[in-house]
């Protein structure tokens, strides 16, 4: 056992670290601020593009769609090191990572010409158009209609939960094409321009009192058949191609974490009123879990890196990260706002712990919970993939989607 | 990166998976547990002597293998695994390790040839009565060449020919380590909630017995073992809570009710995700565990901890609900729930419970904070 890089790997690292020093500054790994803006915006774009310069963006991508064709493990070191110098990736997170390699897994070469580059380059941004209102666990149960006329598809229905959808420029969206088969077996996949007649981007309130997402109309939107992705009516194992893809990018709670909630307590009264919080038994004991469950995370990270290293795929066993990180940030918020007892209601910047992050985690975590696979779900994929349990009875197999419950 | 183990350690685990499935079968357990006169079963100790593993990380020129603590967090799974009813963790975490650690030469000459041989049996006392031991609750005393006092319980300490004692010498503590064979020695065998382990109550009435390490250093060296210990024992709870998951996770392919099998059931995926969330939150800690444990780290003592309130909180639940999914059946004394239900606990306090390490864990936390 170690915790070095291979010799390649490790000059690599240094390699990357060295572009990004030179190209994003010093590392800052305490800012944890959200970009937003149309200046961000231009920073991200203009520091992707030079990423593409430099070599360093579709690194595991075929070389003739403008990879390099690495192992993953070399894509998962330089996203460490950009988390370090807290590059600005996150526009183009899902198109990159998840949209993209779909695109390039079934989209003609003469598409691949037109929409790999721009991406690439940072030009051109990309959303993913799978979750609808009625669709959410269970997304293959969209209802998002596309109907052929002529050499087109015609559009109309509704997405949700689509980030960044207000200022992407295509999306891969998933649409049922014909309701007379059943559910997984009606659907097929396009390439979308959201900036087509007939798309309308409206942002969501969310209870954080932000809005990361969209709802995304269609009516009467065209789309040409030459933007379909795959078959027609094989859009569901597409769908599975970008969602597998979801695997390498998952990441941490991005929350205040033990040692944030270790020093509120050092300086926070005891329930008892002797002494401090820290020395609490039973905040002590929270704390060692909370501790165990946060390394446990990180280790866990560390042995996907080994099997990356050694050339095997990540499997399903990754869905644990989620549902660690989600309850954690959730639990310890809830901790550090008790901990101050009334006080720790006000969130007001300049009065409350840690500027309000405590408070920002309470009411981020219950949808961290439910984002890219509830709790449950991630429990049924534990359960029927890594253990090899039996599926769920099911009521929709063999029946036509348009007679399921629901199914209109 | 590789934060795994080595094809050689896994052919290890592969080897003692074998001969463990053979020699430590549950019958083999279960006439342990059956018969009130048995705590250990012999024949398996001397197989396991026979195979080197009681040497594997004893230094050659003593008459051991000269491997190192990853062979061993290896062979501490598989027997987890198997409930092995044999005295190897008071014998090679607890025994061995103290007198690798602390044992002078003339010691080690001694101790450690005949611990490689399976001759010698050993047994760490510290305990003297309900809650965990502190420096000023040590009763027990030494005078630099007599032992007195009471240790209840010791873990197999109704076999050990040797065990390792925390006592009171001058206005400190020490190790002493003591032959158990001698007429200052008495032995009371107790009932345990798991008796396919051996315990007893030890009695000392100037009972000859040897300094081991410095004097007066005894309560730092008896941590610095149950650091190492805590990391072995970690590997022993993963391999019963991973034997828990596996018995649930094949009833629930085979037990039918309301005409499905109940695996299909989210409520019983749910609860067996959860045990395998748990148990590889053990593993991770585990393995970082191992790590310090085999490079002499620094930050072993933080990894120790964290693992060993990993892996005690996952045998507990991979225990517990793997009786729950059973239903009935898994509350009979035939289906074998309990073997685990029992060792899960013996596991968790032996050498400081699940509260005590918490404590630990967060005092290291707070000096490598302050650091």
């Amino acid at each position: 056992m170690d915790f070095n890089d291979s010799a390649e790997e490790a000059a690599f690292r240094a390699e990357a670290r060295a572009w990004l020093e030179k190209t994003v500054g010093q590392p800052n790994a305490k800012s944890n601020l959200r970009v937003e803006g149309p200046e961000a915006m231009e920073a991200a774009k203009a520091y992707q593009k030079k990423k593409f310069e430099a070599g360093y963006a579709g690194l595991t991508w075929r070389k003739d769609v403008g990879g390099r064709e690495l192992a993953p493990i070399f894509q998962v070191i330089f996203g460490q090191e950009e988390q370090k110098f807290q590059a600005p990736t996150g526009p183009f997170a899902i198109g990159l990572g998840m949209c993209i390699p779909t695109v390039i897994a079934f989209h003609s070469p003469e598409k691949l010409k037109r929409y790999v580059g721009p991406a690439l380059r940072g030009e051109e941004i990309w959303c993913q158009l799978f979750s609808e209102p009625s669709a959410g666990s269970d997304v293959a149960g969209l209802k998002t209609r596309a109907v052929k006329d002529g050499e087109d598809w015609v559009i109309n229905g509704q997405k949700v939960w689509t980030s960044g959808a207000h200022y992407s420029d295509f999306g891969i969206l998933l649409a049922r094409t014909n309701p007379e088969k059943e559910k997984h077996k009606g659907l097929t996949m396009f390439v979308l321009n959201m900036k087509a007649p007939g798309v309308e981007v409206r942002p969501i309130h969310q209870m954080s009192g932000g809005s990361n997402f969209n709802e995304v109309y269609f009516n009467d939107v065209r789309i040409s058949d030459t933007e379909r992705l795959g078959e027609v009516g094989n859009g569901w194992n597409v769908a599975l191609v970008t969602l597998m893809n979801e695997r390498l990018a998952v990441g941490g709670s991005m929350g205040p974490e033990y040692g944030e909630i270790l020093e509120l307590a050092r300086n926070t009264p005891s329930p008892s009123g002797k002494g401090t919080l820290l020395q609490d038994q039973a905040f002590r004991e929270k704390l060692a879990s909370w501790y165990v469950s946060a390394e446990g995370y990180t280790l866990g990270k560390y042995r996907t890196m080994t099997a990356l290293s050694k050339g095997q795929t990540p499997g399903p066993e990754s869905s644990i990260g989620k549902i660690l990180n989600a309850n954690r940030m959730q639990d310890l918020a809830n901790a550090a706002i008790e901990a101050e007892d009334h006080y720790g209601i006000i969130s007001d910047p300049s009065l409350a712990a840690m500027q309000g992050a405590f408070h920002n985690a309470y009411m981020w975590a219950p949808g961290l919970r439910i984002a890219g696979g509830t709790d449950e779900i991630l429990r049924n994929i534990i359960a029927e993939r890594v253990l090899g349990l039996p599926q769920d009875v099911r009521v929709d197999k063999g029946v036509a989607f348009k007679d399921l419950p629901g199914g209109r | 990166m590789n934060f795994d183990f080595s094809d050689d350690q896994k052919m290890l685990r592969e080897q003692a998976r074998k001969f463990l499935d053979e020699k430590s079968s549950r019958k083999i357990v279960r006439d342990v547990l059956d018969n009130a006169d048995r705590f250990h079963d012999a024949t398996l100790w001397k197989g396991v002597a026979e195979q080197g593993w009681l040497g594997v990380a004893i230094p050659e020129e003593h008459g051991g293998l000269g491997l190192g603590g990853l062979e061993l967090c290896v062979l501490a799974e598989e027997i987890g695994r198997a409930v092995a009813p044999i005295p190897f963790s008071s014998t090679i975490y607890f025994f061995a390790e103290a007198v690798l650690a602390s044992g002078s030469a003339a010691q080690k000459k001694a101790l450690l040839p005949k611990i490689a041989s399976g001759e010698l049996i050993g047994a760490f006392a510290t305990s003297e009565g309900p809650g965990a031991p502190s420096p000023p609750s040590v009763e027990a005393t030494f005078d630099g060449s007599k032992l007195s006092g009471v240790k209840i319980p010791v873990t197999d300490g109704d076999i050990a020919t040797n065990a390792v004692v925390l006592a009171r010498e001058g206005q400190g503590l020490s190790l002493v380590v003591v032959d158990l064979n001698q007429a200052g020695v008495k032995r009371e065998v107790l009932t345990t909630l798991d008796p396919t382990r051996g315990h007893a109550k030890l009695t000392f009435d100037k009972a000859s017995a040897e300094r081991l390490g410095k004097a007066g250093e005894g309560w730092e060296l008896a941590e610095a073992v149950l650091d190492r210990a805590a990391v072995l024992i970690a590997f022993e709870q993963l391999g019963g809570a991973q034997a828990c998951l596996d018995m649930a996770v094949d009833y629930a392919k085979s037990r039918f009710a309301f005409s499905r099998q109940i695996g299909s059931f989210q409520a019983i995926k749910h609860k067996l995700a959860d045990m395998y969330v748990a148990i590889e939150l053990g593993r991770s800690n585990a393995y970082y565990g191992a790590w310090a444990l085999s490079t002499e780290s620094s930050q072993l003592p933080l990894a120790a901890a964290a693992a060993r309130v990993a892996a005690s909180d996952a045998y507990y639940l991979a225990a517990k609900e793997n009786i729950q999914a059973h239903g009935g059946m898994g509350f009979t004394w035939e289906v074998d729930c309990h073997l685990f239900y029992r060792r899960a606990k013996l596991l968790a306090v032996q050498a400081g419970g699940p509260s005590v390490w918490k404590e630990k864990l967060v005092r290291r936390l707070e000096l490598k904070n302050v650091a």
